[in-house]
């Protein structure tokens, strides 16, 4: 009772640092999904000032803006930036505000630990950002960082490794967390199986992070010590093996790839069913189905290798172990299309942004069987082809998932509604702009021209020319979002506390105030006090 | 527009569209110019087949569904949301699908790695960045010399207009001759390279302190152009390849001009 008590004596505030503090100080999950979120929007932009830089310098041929050795710096920064720093914390961002909601816990498990993983990211960032300024420059031997070339260079790798080390403590630490409070405080009642697909993707994509994770830790600091202590692990004039490098990054690699899709799928999998007004279809296949994903993920990282000269056997299991991802991936796709039969369908903003998914996943998901097929995938490696494959992944699959997210939850959030006219503007400007500059790019990439140059023969013209306007229109597009999202949360009009009348999962029964109130509380209670809040807020959602 | 006429309309511009691809090189893969080559090729339009009818099959569904199960047409949503046989269905599907595609795909990467009893063997070493080449065995033995980018400087700076072949030239061909199997052992001498002539099918990282080989027989004459296709520092997208296929006599005549100038280079090597 002595806790009790002592919160009972002191103001409920005092806990609570004001200004700066309250956000570097912060223990709440949903402050700190709104930084997690607000970060990598950040270096979303960041990411994408380096693609403009590389679209500009690819818009003719010639060499016009970028010296060779800077452009490889674009792109190796532009990768790492994306990948690390947008995509992954935007993800976790979106988890640190849903997951606790959608399963009923106050907070996230371990709230210190959850502050500490956040604030891991900014200085790895700096990290990243920052050795563009160090002599011999940022690191430029892509963002997959292959040695020998990787041993070249200069401080900016190291700062780039050290980059990576701190990124990946901050995933784990992030992961462990949402791996606890899926599995220990989900409201009574709420089995595995009752889960949202959302929490299930994530709790997932959390196993996949705490298994590959330290796998990178371990390929970074091979590479450091090759660099700096003599070691020789990738050098074979030591002994070394080159290729062993490749065969452990793809280890952590290729299941990092589904890291950044399957909670794409499982936005995705929220969104549908609501704006179908009609329950998920398969639901359980799907469970089985993203876990089938996230296993075969594991064994099949070396057909990003098909080039190096492994033997034949090892060429076979990979491409057909690579083919197999489709048909769990088919799956989803069919129990989509099935949720949207015959539903009662209406299309806002987080609609039209998970129908542009399917629909461009799918074209992502067909370049990535022909990438699979290893005769055709020796002609398409490292060429333009593979660089339209992952973003239409990535971009149209990872991010569009994101966007549809944010617009679908920001009226939770911010307890307000966003722009559904300038919501709307945004999709079809993204969807146009994207196509522009992506598609065309597997032609590029069929006829011929090779990633990661900075200049290019001149039958690659025309398409270039095509791909850069189209990638100058996507990045400009994005600052519409960044005007709606703050004219959402300063002058939105309110929005009711279940914004869209066919949302089901827990965070639209919540009361929003009642929330508010047990979490300021609760951070401060002991376990037992805990308990009674909780059993009293599920009581009142009832 | 009804749905109908809708469904028709797009059919018709995928079509068109695809029929693009297949024709010019310009949107596909460069014409074969070897065997492999040609599966590769055919095995590439077939498997486009067969997404772009998944594609209409799945799409088909969902935008018919998309245009007529609105709320705003009135439709009530129905409340079905599971079904095993559904689910097996649409597994096992492309379960068979998927060993179409891999039947031809395995037999071409048996083919792609056999590389045995040569006709000419050839050494290629990446170095940053420009490549070498050594001809081990078989007709012209003992040949050896570098390819450099022959590109003026001055027209990746934009100071002059760029020639046809701007980036994709190089000071010595690697000159082999027609219909016969050319065995290419590749390694590296600095970081990781890629020898890639897309008209063969070919390529094969150049890995430092490892060798690995790969084999192309050309099919007609003339010249194909590759390029290194591995980021091998500043320098990447400047190590053109250009192959050189010649009738067997000509290839005679190459191999003996290129024996004389090497032995008289020796010879004035040796007087000095």
């Amino acid at each position: 009772m002595a806790v009790v008590q002592d919160v009972h004596g002191h103001g409920h505030d005092d806990h609570h640092p004001t200004g700066i503090m309250r956000w570097v100080c912060t223990t709440n999950h949903k402050d700190i999904g709104t930084m997690y979120l607000w970060f990598s929007f950040a270096m979303f932009l960041v990411g994408g000032f380096l693609a403009m830089g590389i679209r500009a310098e690819l818009f003719m041929p010639g060499i016009q803006i970028l010296e060779p050795e800077l452009f490889n710096s674009f792109t190796t920064l532009h990768g790492l930036i994306m990948v690390f720093g947008a995509i992954m914390p935007a993800f976790v961002g979106l988890a640190n505000w849903q997951v606790p909601m959608m399963i009923g816990a106050p907070d996230m498990a371990f709230a210190r630990m959850n502050n500490w993983s956040f604030w891991i990211l900014p200085v790895a960032a700096s990290l990243l950002v920052s050795s563009f300024f160090v002599p011999g420059g940022a690191a430029a031997g892509g963002w997959t960082f292959y040695p020998p070339l990787s041993t070249q260079g200069g401080m900016g790798v190291d700062m780039m490794i050290f980059a990576v080390h701190l990124l990946g403590a901050s995933s784990i630490m992030g992961a462990i967390n949402i791996i606890t409070t899926i599995l220990n405080m989900r409201a009574p009642g709420m089995t595995l199986m009752k889960m949202p697909m959302f929490v299930w993707t994530w709790l997932i994509t959390a196993y996949l992070l705490v298994l590959v994770m330290p796998v990178l830790a371990g390929t970074v600091t091979m590479l450091l010590t090759d660099r700096n202590f003599g070691t020789s692990f990738f050098n074979a004039a030591g002994g070394g093996d080159p290729i062993l490098f490749q065969h452990i990054f793809w280890f952590f690699g290729h299941p990092e790839v589904y890291i950044m899709i399957l909670p794409a799928f499982g936005v995705v999998s929220e969104i549908i069913p609501t704006f179908s007004r009609k329950p998920l279809f398969g639901y359980s296949s799907m469970v089985y189905a993203t876990a089938s994903i996230a296993i075969l993920s594991c064994v099949v990282w070396a057909h990003h290798m098909f080039t190096v000269g492994m033997p034949t056997v090892g060429q076979l299991f990979f491409m057909y172990a690579t083919m197999l991802i489709a048909v769990p991936t088919g799956v989803k796709v069919f129990n989509w299309t099935a949720t949207m039969w015959r539903g009662s369908m209406t299309f806002e903003v987080p609609m039209l942004f998970s129908i542009g998914f399917i629909f461009l996943f799918v074209i992502g998901g067909f370049s990535g069987v022909v990438c699979a097929i290893v005769p055709i995938d020796i002609q398409v490696q490292e060429t333009y082809y593979v660089i339209a494959h992952f973003h239409y992944v990535l971009v149209s699959g990872a991010l569009f998932a994101i966007f549809g997210a944010v617009y679908y939850w920001l009226p939770k959030w911010s307890g307000r509604m966003y722009d559904e006219k300038l919501g709307k503007w945004h999709f079809w400007l993204c969807m146009f702009f994207f196509n522009l500059t992506f598609f065309v790019q597997h032609f590029l990439g069929l006829a011929g021209m090779p990633r990661r140059v900075p200049d290019y023969a001149l039958q690659f013209a025309d398409f270039n020319m095509v791909s850069s306007i189209g990638g100058f229109g996507f990045g400009l597009t994005q600052l519409l979002f960044l005007y709606i999202v703050i004219k959402c949360i300063r002058s939105g009009e309110k929005a009711a506390s279940k914004p869209w009348d066919g949302g089901t999962t827990l965070e639209w029964t919540l009361l929003l105030l009642h929330h508010i109130i047990a979490l300021k509380h609760l951070q401060s209670l002991s376990n037992s006090v805990r308990e009674v809040w909780i059993h009293r807020a599920i009581k009142l959602k009832k | 527009m009804s749905s109908k006429s809708v469904a028709t309309r797009v059919g018709a511009v995928l079509l068109t569209f695809y029929s693009g691809l297949a024709m010019s090189s310009k949107y596909n893969f460069p014409e074969p110019q070897s065997a492999i080559a040609q599966d590769v090729y055919d095995q590439h339009i077939f498997v486009m087949w067969i997404c772009l009818a998944i594609f209409i099959a799945v799409f088909g569904v969902m935008f018919y569904s998309v245009l007529k199960h609105r709320k705003s047409l009135g439709y009530k949503a129905a409340n079905f949301h599971h079904s095993t046989l559904v689910e097996i269905i649409w597994t096992a599907i492309p379960c068979a699908i998927l060993i179409v595609m891999a039947l031809p795909a395995t037999k071409t990467v048996l083919a792609m790695k056999d590389t045995s009893e040569p006709e000419i063997t050839i050494k290629i070493t990446g170095y940053q960045w420009m490549w070498g080449y050594d001809y081990l065995q078989g007709e012209g033995e003992g040949i050896s010399f570098y390819s450099k980018l022959s590109t003026p400087r001055a027209q990746i700076e934009n100071k002059e207009p760029k020639g046809e072949n701007y980036l994709l030239e190089v000071d010595n061909n690697l000159v082999v001759p027609v219909g016969k199997k050319v065995r290419v052992i590749i390694t590296a001498n600095d970081v990781i390279h890629a020898w890639w002539v897309p008209a063969f099918s070919v390529k094969q990282d150049a890995i430092p302190g490892f060798v690995r080989d790969a084999w192309f027989k050309a099919d007609r004459i003339g010249i194909f152009r590759g390029q290194c296709t591995e980021l091998c520092g500043k320098d990447h997208g400047f190590m053109p390849i250009v192959v050189e296929v010649v009738e067997p006599e000509k290839y005679a005549q190459w191999v003996s001009e290129k024996q004389k100038t090497s032995a008289s280079a020796m010879t004035t090597a040796a007087l000095n």
